[in-house]
């Protein structure tokens, strides 16, 4: 009866819903705590290497931010867990004991990260300054594996392989096979790097905006520096790896490259569209390349693409035009801010300094926000794109929802509490940054952990 | 054994480690929540947080290992239990998400305003967590969890007596737990005042998780048998040896030696973990699904065996590091809370 009040069509369109938004939250989180731990070390390191104070007060600050964005992310991250048998305890009933070792390995990396970041965070004060260093190297290293083992899973859930099943139920599991399964040379790299990306680009993005604003120190200069280059360098490698990533889908999973692609007829000399609108008739506006498509899959024109209608309606990804914007707005996010990158690297060749341009800082000061949103583009294509499927050809979304009811329940609790959270985290990182602005180099605010020593400084009245 | 049965002494070890030190910080929230607005309460919040600081993003991890090694060795009964018990889990992840940002923000909230209701925030969901985990065990233990999807009942699974005694059991040896630890805590800060206002509440602790652990005894003997049966039989030991670490722990607060204390008062929350392990053995769900039938496969068992020997050999030393650091205060943001001056008065910090 509820149902009919609410906008949910069904408890599957919930716990759809509330999988999605929960997962495209964290994602940002997740990527920052792969990603921003790495430029933070960079940071430590130049400071140490060359005597150099402004780059490890970077450092220091930015210890702080990754404290609280990995404190936020563990709590996200914890939800999901409990998504797992809250919303799909079909799918993890069934297949939990095939894909859960790589969780088992996840935990130990995460296990370890939390371990250094405390270090970390809290020895700035006592260790020796290379101990320091050193004991945040492995946040970055279990940074890396922790996205290997979950970004494993989702190249699995496209990808299943290296189990049997009889009578509904796995009867027996290979491992490895789960482990290493074909969609994970593409999927992984291509997620790490984009962790990479968006940090950089949204750290620089901070102090372009102070830049903007007429704070042009050396701290500043340093604070746009250092992570921008960090992503320009990552950036075409992550182009490559997409590239790659898209062939490989047009190969593996088919019916998602043709809903990316809104491809209808099978065919060679398939042009690719630049947006426009998914119909049963093919794209109706947008940009048309002719052959582009069936030459960005076999590197010639003559390559046949599969088309959508191979498979019945219901084996289709829904939201076919979502997908196609998604997709698009991905790859053209990507090529701008190589774009960026190219700007920042001709102008430090050619004066050893980053380009004197209005535009330069504006374009660096929009990175980030781009970034980010190509990161979700990119996971909306990912997920949307293999729907009706949770697994792959194997197990149907709809088959592997809960049955228990109330999940627009907690769904409209979950948005409402995750609207405040992000507000409260970009709020707190801001009053940080304030606090930072005022004080001295040596009376900084307290971390998010434990109790301030002194309460840190009140603000007058209006300041932010 | 089995590795079946290796499996599930695993998961047993995670259940141990997180009702153990995740049970010790949410009771340090429970006395955050309580300590009250004056000058005392505010120097009792103070030591809580500064000792939780740096150890409980490592402590929180526990629930995750318990989580995947479930899913991972016995996939149909964490399905089971999730989709029956959705309430309360959902509740519980709720108060998890609170909780973390609750402690995130108290310290860098832009007003005072702010940091109050985090800290607020902080307090009573680490009442809620535990309570919310106690009803889903008590659940587990009364055979209220049947095998399938969403198959026993939303409700009556988990608002029952067990549950709520269970529940509330919970509550009280997370405060036992953390008042305890506080007392150690305090003796490190060199704070007498704040030792001798830990010890009193981990004596009116100690006497209530005392008290619910017998009426637990009296509810699961009116309405969960098989365990019943079994913890007064096979875990009879187990339930012996907890209430004499209770006892002695107990005696040993009064006469104010801390030190001793510590693993007395774990003794006697781990026996009582293990006790509940025993009873339900071979079970996962009493009488309804064991441990050989709910077991993955066995490459799976013998792949979370391999992980879990990883951990021990990685993740064991870096915790023993963290704790040893943290101990030592060399990992430290911030001061711990002044010892009180030899007057008596109570010094403000800054």
């Amino acid at each position: 009866m509820l149902d009919t009040v609410v906008p949910f069509a069904t408890e599957l369109e919930a716990a759809r819903s509330q999988m999605a938004f929960t997962l495209g939250f964290h994602i940002v989180l997740a990527s920052l705590g792969v990603g921003f731990p790495a430029i933070m070390l960079i940071a430590n390191y130049r400071g140490l290497r060359h005597d150099d104070p402004v780059a490890l007060l970077l450092a220091r600050r930015w210890s702080k931010v990754v404290a609280i964005t990995f404190a936020v992310g563990a709590v996200t991250g914890t939800v999901l867990s409990f998504e797992f048998g809250l919303l799909w305890p079909e799918f993890t009933s069934t297949f939990g004991d095939v894909f859960g070792v790589l969780f088992a390995m996840e935990g130990i990396f995460f296990f370890l990260e939390a371990i250094f970041v405390a270090i970390y965070i809290f020895g700035w004060k006592r260790l020796s300054p290379w101990t320091h260093f050193w004991s945040g190297v492995p946040i970055v290293i279990c940074g890396i594996g922790g996205a290997f083992s979950v970004v494993a899973v989702n190249s699995w859930m496209n990808q299943p392989q290296g189990f049997t099943m009889s009578g509904g139920e796995v009867t027996d599991v290979d491992p490895l096979k789960v482990i290493f399964n074909p969609a994970v040379p593409y999927e992984v790299p291509h997620m790490i790097l984009a962790a990479y990306l968006v940090s950089g680009f949204l750290v620089a993005s901070v102090y372009a905006v102070g830049m903007l604003r007429g704070r042009r120190d050396r701290y500043h200069r340093l604070g746009l520096l250092i992570p921008l280059t960090f992503a320009a360098i990552v950036t075409p490698i992550q182009f490559a790896v997409g590239d790659t990533a898209a062939r490989a889908i047009a190969e593996d999973q088919p019916i998602k490259f043709a809903a990316m692609e809104c491809v209808q007829k099978t065919a060679t000399h398939v042009p690719e569209y630049l947006g426009g609108r998914c119909t049963s008739e093919g794209v109706k506006g947008g940009i048309k390349i002719p052959g582009l498509d069936s030459w960005l899959v076999g590197f010639s024109t003559d390559t046949k693409v599969i088309r959508l209608d191979t498979v019945a309606p219901d084996d289709q990804p829904p939201a076919k035009t979502l997908l196609h914007w998604a997709f698009d707005a991905m790859v053209g996010i990507c090529t701008l801010l190589i774009g960026l990158g190219l700007w920042l690297g001709i102008a430090w060749w050619r004066k050893r300094d980053i380009p004197k341009s209005k535009w330069f800082l504006r374009a660096t000061a929009l990175s980030g926000v781009a970034a980010v949103v190509a990161l979700e583009c990119g996971w909306i294509v990912t997920e949307v794109g293999r729907q009706p499927w949770v697994v792959y050809e194997i197990m149907r979304t709809k088959d592997a929802v809960t049955g228990a009811s109330g999940v627009w329940v907690t769904f409209s609790i979950v948005l409402v509490l995750y609207t405040l959270l992000g507000v409260t985290t970009v709020v707190t990182l801001r009053v940080m940054a304030h606090r930072w602005r005022e004080a001295d180099a040596e009376e900084e605010a307290g971390v998010p952990y434990g109790p301030a020593g002194e309460p840190p400084p009140t603000l007058p009245e209006g300041a932010t | 054994m089995s590795s079946a049965d290796a499996v599930a002494g695993v998961l047993w070890v995670g259940v141990t480690f997180y009702t153990v030190f995740g049970g010790a910080d949410f009771g340090a929230g429970f006395w955050s929540l309580v300590a009250g607005r004056g000058e005392r309460g505010r120097r009792a919040r103070e030591l809580a947080d500064w000792a939780i600081g740096p150890v409980w993003e490592a402590n929180h991890v526990w629930l995750i290992f318990v989580l995947v090694v479930l899913w991972t060795g016995f996939s149909e009964a964490f399905g089971s239990i999730f989709s029956t018990l959705f309430i309360p889990l959902s509740l519980a992840a709720l108060g998890i998400v609170l909780r973390g940002s609750g402690f995130a923000f108290q310290r860098t909230a832009r007003t005072e305003k702010g940091r109050h209701l985090a800290a607020r925030l902080f307090g009573l969901s680490s009442l809620l967590t535990p309570f919310f985990m106690g009803t889903v065990v008590g659940a587990i233990a009364s055979g209220r969890v049947p095998v399938g999807n969403a198959e026993g009942d939303p409700v009556t699974s988990w608002l029952n007596a067990v549950s709520l005694v269970i529940g509330a059991l919970f509550v009280a040896t997370c405060a036992y737990l953390a008042a305890v630890f506080l007392v150690s805590d305090a003796r490190r800060a060199r704070a007498a005042d704040l030792e001798r206002y830990f010890t009193a509440r981990a004596l009116g602790a100690a006497l209530a998780a005392g008290a619910l652990a017998v009426a637990g005894i009296l509810v699961l003997n009116a309405d969960a048998e098989y365990v019943y049966d079994r913890l007064t039989q096979e875990g009879l030991p187990l339930v012996i040896v907890s209430g004499l670490c209770g006892l002695g722990a107990l005696v040993l607060l009064r006469r104010g030696s801390a030190r001793g204390a510590r693993p007395l008062a774990v003794g006697a929350v781990v026996a009582v973990v293990w006790g509940w392990g025993v009873a339900q053995f071979p079970y996962l769900l009493p009488e309804k699904l064991d441990i050989a039938d709910a077991a993955a496969p066995d490459a799976t068992l013998t792949g979370v065996l391999i992980v879990f020997g990883v951990a021990v050999v990685l993740v064991v030393p870096a915790i023993v590091l963290l704790f040893t650091l943290a101990q030592r205060s060399v990992i430290e943001e911030t001061e711990a809370p002044r010892a009180t001056p030899p007057g008596g008065e109570i010094t403000r910090l800054g």
